[in-house]
């Protein structure tokens, strides 16, 4: 099962963390700190994969910006590592959208992300990103919980992970 | 509702991170901080009760206070209200902040719970929804108790929409991890395992991820789930790109599920034909794709569609039974261990290693040998150089033990401080196990102390002694060797102590030569005293007794050495009483007495090997390694000790280890505690006629064995299965034994049943046998004997 699921920038500050299993308060900003110096000492050629205590993490970089996910031996790495990629997808997906319904912070320029590479090479649209995300982070708890349920993979399908969540936001408009 | 922002924006908490965000400091934002949480404080303490809205919005920001790492002690009273509000967003920000702020204050679990019960009860869709997602990351004891009823039947009633079947199962898994008491299995098991027949992939993930760990306590129950698992998967292989439309990742056709159904199949031993050759088709239909040039240059397809094929070679390694398909999946690692990508090398490797011990593919993992040697040099991962050696490890045999052994070894020279330990153990067990030549064996471990003596344990040096002592045609060679060794200049201690003991015993045999005279021996074990730490000198100063033994051309120079002051007065005990001892006995004693003191040792009873023991112990429970070595065990006919165990060796626990758990097929032993009230027959009668009553007793158990001869009570034998004691009492003529069998494996035993086997003339004086009763941890079984006369 998947124990937690956390985007750390560079600098060490956490921008989304969720637990699966109960961790004190002290513990968890121990373990994060750990986890993401443990994750900014490797290279390009080491893999994806750290033997990290009794369990493993599968970490994914996107430009300034670490999304690491603490497995144990019941999931598949692999499988795991697809699903970092997935769910920056979903938020791309669900973002954009964002920037096109409220103007309110339209105070960059709004940048039509058509491929979801090209956003992550350009690091000015990564900084748009967080700024987002942390904007509205209830949101991507949602996202988050609507994909990962108790450590389990539930959804994957990126229609019907953001289907509950334009409902929302028509009812709010509304 | 006040408009003042735009829809849900809730600009206040967009000002507030806007705030912390410009905050310049860790200061300014504590202070930013503080200053927050006194005005939420004051709101929600104040007179006039907020509206939804506010109580959301400052609920949301405690949130976000608490994701910057500040504790939050307040506010969940609030919290709580804003859960029985009817509008969902307001609910939503309760439940969130309810799930992420756990805390076990009971007044507030009592409304929670209430406010979940009146959620689900509503059959709105989406606060069940919500409600389900909260007990699911909650999961607590007592939700658990006062849901775990209603949620089956909500899984299964026929009108719930998906999404919050979806969520039900999840909840479902999660309650049953925590309290699996309050889960009791029902008549909706079977209706959950028709749920894999949903049109609704997301039902089918969900249901499968209940399935798998439910199936793996009860494994009857969902029995009838692999043949559905298996024909949902060959329905997803196969299904052209355009089929799955929302679930196709990347061209490749709902990768998470097709992973959790072929993990799901793991739970059970291979099904039977029909079955399986649907599987056996899935699977080569897979590997096949692995072989076809990729749809698409994205890294994200090659990821997912690799994600599937290492699953389905999981599931190949353990059902191992179709020998084409495990050769297929060798080829395939062996292909991924040159691939350019580190992930895919590393991944291979672990999969490799599962593979080895499969009698099947042993031979085409071999073939592979020297990538794997070429990786453990060249890779600059050293978590993929730590898999490198264990591949090495599980795919060691005899024809190529020396080469492995040899690579081992130069690694370790360079190896990261943490692994070192297991490498030495590892290597000292390779060593032992495919000793053709002795010699061989004393090299590589002289060799292993010389390296990395540090990390060479007792384990490791105890056992080396113990064979160059058991094996007469290696002893010269070995003080040859140890003599040699110690003239370099700096050598480790255990070094120091294996040298002395091995010329302890054995110096006579190079003391012909020369160069390696008794009082260059003496002088040269001597030169290393000082440097030793008390307990390497206790151990030498044996030696220099029994050189006195060996050596009586010498005995004048130990002694003067063991007079000396820095020995008779030593600040420790255990020294100062050797040296006086020893000194004694070398003046008083005569050479008859002496040679008989100091007699060479006899050879050790072959044991199991505690270096095993400790590997497992250091690699913990249940890993694959543990399970590799249980299957050596196996094939190994030179560790001694424990007969072999026909164990079921697969990771997730399936239907527990066979009844025949001993292998020694006869039963277990019939002690019978010499009856104490015996005239004329010596003790030593009784032990020589066992011959004809007792079934052949179990290697290792001989000492345990003797005994009882002076103890009533004890352990009879043990391995790493099962334990068996004995505990006896007995009043004149009547005795009464109980017989406890100890189960050490956390798997229950099926169908336990010890048999009692003596012969005809004991067989009359037994005058009661119960039957054992069935217990998971223990069993035990009663037998009174009565002597009859004498």
């Amino acid at each position: 099962m998947i124990k937690f699921f956390l985007m750390v920038n560079k600098q060490g500050q956490t921008r989304l963390s969720r637990y699966y299993e109960h961790v004190e308060i002290p513990k968890r900003t121990m373990l994060e700190a750990e986890v993401i110096k443990n994750c900014l000492s490797r290279s390009k050629e080491q893999c994806s994969f750290i033997e990290y205590k009794d369990f493993k993490l599968v970490y994914r970089q996107y430009a300034a910006l670490f999304i690491v996910v603490g497995i144990n031996e019941t999931e598949n790495e692999m499988a795991v590592y697809e699903l970092i990629h997935n769910f920056v997808e979903v938020l791309d997906r669900y973002f954009s959208r964002v920037s096109e319904l409220d103007v309110s912070f339209s105070v960059l320029p709004r940048i039509h992300l058509s491929f979801f590479v090209f956003l992550f090479l350009t690091a000015c649209s990564i900084v748009w990103q967080t700024f987002k995300i942390m904007f509205n982070l209830d949101r991507v708890h949602i996202i988050l919980d609507e994909m990962v349920l108790n450590g389990c993979i539930v959804e994957t399908n990126k229609n019907r992970i953001l289907a509950p969540l334009l409902v929302l936001d028509k009812m709010a408009e509304s | 509702m006040p408009a003042v922002s735009k829809g849900d924006g809730m600009r206040g908490l967009a000002v507030f991170i806007s705030d912390i965000r410009n905050c310049k400091s860790k200061e300014a934002e504590i202070k930013r901080i503080n200053k927050e949480l006194a005005n939420i404080r004051s709101k929600f303490k104040g007179d006039k009760a907020l509206d939804g809205y506010s109580k959301k919005k400052y609920v949301c920001k405690l949130l976000f206070i608490f994701l910057l790492g500040h504790d939050i002690d307040f506010g969940h009273m609030e919290a709580v209200n804003l859960l029985s509000s009817n509008r969902y967003t307001e609910k939503q920000i309760g439940y969130l902040f309810i799930s992420v702020l756990v805390n076990s204050n009971s007044e507030l679990i009592r409304l929670i719970n209430n406010a979940i019960k009146n959620d689900l009860a509503s059959r709105n869709p989406t606060f069940m929804g919500l409600a389900l997602h909260c007990i699911a990351n909650v999961g607590s004891r007592e939700m658990a108790e006062a849901f775990a009823g209603e949620i089956p039947k909500i899984l299964v009633a026929g009108d719930t929409m998906d999404s919050v079947k979806q969520s039900a199962a999840l909840c479902l898994l999660r309650l049953y991890r925590t309290s699996p008491d309050f889960v009791p299995m029902g008549d909706w098991t079977s209706r959950v395992v028709h749920l894999l027949n949903d049109q609704h992939l997301g039902v089918v993930t969900a249901a499968t991820s209940l399935i798998t760990t439910l199936a793996q306590k009860n494994p009857e129950e969902f029995k009838t789930s692999v043949s559905l698992a298996v024909s949902r998967l060959s329905r997803i292989v196969t299904s052209a790109s355009t089929d799955l439309q929302d679930y196709t990742y990347y061209f490749v056709p709902a990768p998470w599920l097709s992973v959790k159904l072929l993990r799901l199949l793991q739970c059970y031993p291979p099904p039977d034909a029909a079955v399986r050759g649907r599987l056996t088709e899935c699977l080569e239909t897979i590997l096949n794709k692995a072989q076809e040039p990729p749809k698409s240059k994205k890294v994200q397809h090659s990821n997912a569609k690799n994600a599937v094929l290492f699953e389905a070679i999981s599931l190949i390694i353990h059902h191992d039974s179709e020998p084409n398909l495990l050769v297929r999946a060798c080829n395939q690692l062996g292909q991924f261990l040159q691939h350019r990508e580190t992930n895919l090398r590393y991944l291979a490797l672990e999969s490799m290693c599962t593979l080895a011990s499969s009698e099947f593919s042993h031979e085409a993992v071999k073939t592979h040998i020297e990538t794997v040697i070429n990786a453990l040099k060249t890779e600059r991962d050293v978590s993929v150089r730590q898999r490198a050696v264990d591949l090495l490890y599980a795919m060691c045999d005899r024809s190529n033990a020396q080469q492995i052994v040899a690579e081992m070894l130069n690694y370790l020279e360079t190896a990261d401080y943490s692994i070192r330990e297991e490498i030495v153990l590892k290597v000292a067990i390779l060593a032992e196990k495919y000793a053709v030549d002795y010699t061989w064996y004393v090299d590589t471990i002289l060799n292993l102390i010389r390296i990395a003596g540090d990390y060479v344990s007792e384990e490791v040096w105890y056992r080396v002694i113990q064979i160059v002592i058991n094996r007469d045609d290696v002893q010269g060679y070995a003080a040859k060797t140890v003599f040699e060794a110690l003239q370099a200049p700096a050598c480790h201690e255990n070094l120091v102590k294996v040298g002395g003991y091995i010329l302890g015993e054995f110096g006579n045999l190079i003391a012909g030569d020369p160069r390696s005279s008794p009082l260059i021996q003496f002088n040269l074990l001597h030169s290393k005293f000082h440097l030793c730490s008390v307990p390497t000198r206790a151990l030498l100063l044996s030696t220099y007794i029994k050189f006195v033994n060996l050596f009586p051309e010498i005995k004048t120079t130990i002694q003067d050495v063991l007079r000396s002051d820095s020995q008779l007065k030593n600040a420790d005990v255990e020294l100062q009483q050797r040296a006086v001892e020893y000194l004694r006995l070398s003046t008083i004693a005569s050479t008859d007495i002496l040679a008989t003191v100091l007699e060479e040792m006899p050879p050790f009873p072959e044991r199991e090997s505690s270096i095993l023991a400790k590997l497992k112990k250091k690699k913990g429970p249940g890993t694959v390694t543990d399970l590799e070595d249980i299957k050596k065990e196996r094939n190994s006919d030179m560790n001694g000790g424990t007969e072999s165990t026909p164990v079921n060796a697969s990771t997730a626990s399936t239907p527990s280890p066979s009844a025949d758990l001993l292998g020694l097929g006869a039963a277990p032993v019939t002690s019978s505690a010499p009856p104490p009230s015996s005239t004329g027959s010596l003790l030593v009668d009784v032990f020589s006629d066992s011959a004809s009553v007792v079934a052949p007793l179990a290697p290792g158990s001989e000492d345990n064995f003797a005994r009882f001869v002076c103890k009533n009570n004890g352990v009879l034998f043990e391995n790493q299965l099962l334990q068996i004691g004995l505990k006896s009492e007995f009043r004149q003529n009547l005795g009464r034994m109980f017989i406890f069998y100890g189960n050490k494996t956390s798997t229950q035993f099926l169908n336990f049943t010890p048999t009692l086997i003596c012969s005809d003339e004991l067989k009359s004086n037994i005058l009661d046998l119960t039957e054992p009763l069935d217990m998971q941890i223990a069993v035990y079984a009663l037998i009174t004997v009565c002597q009859m006369h004498k």
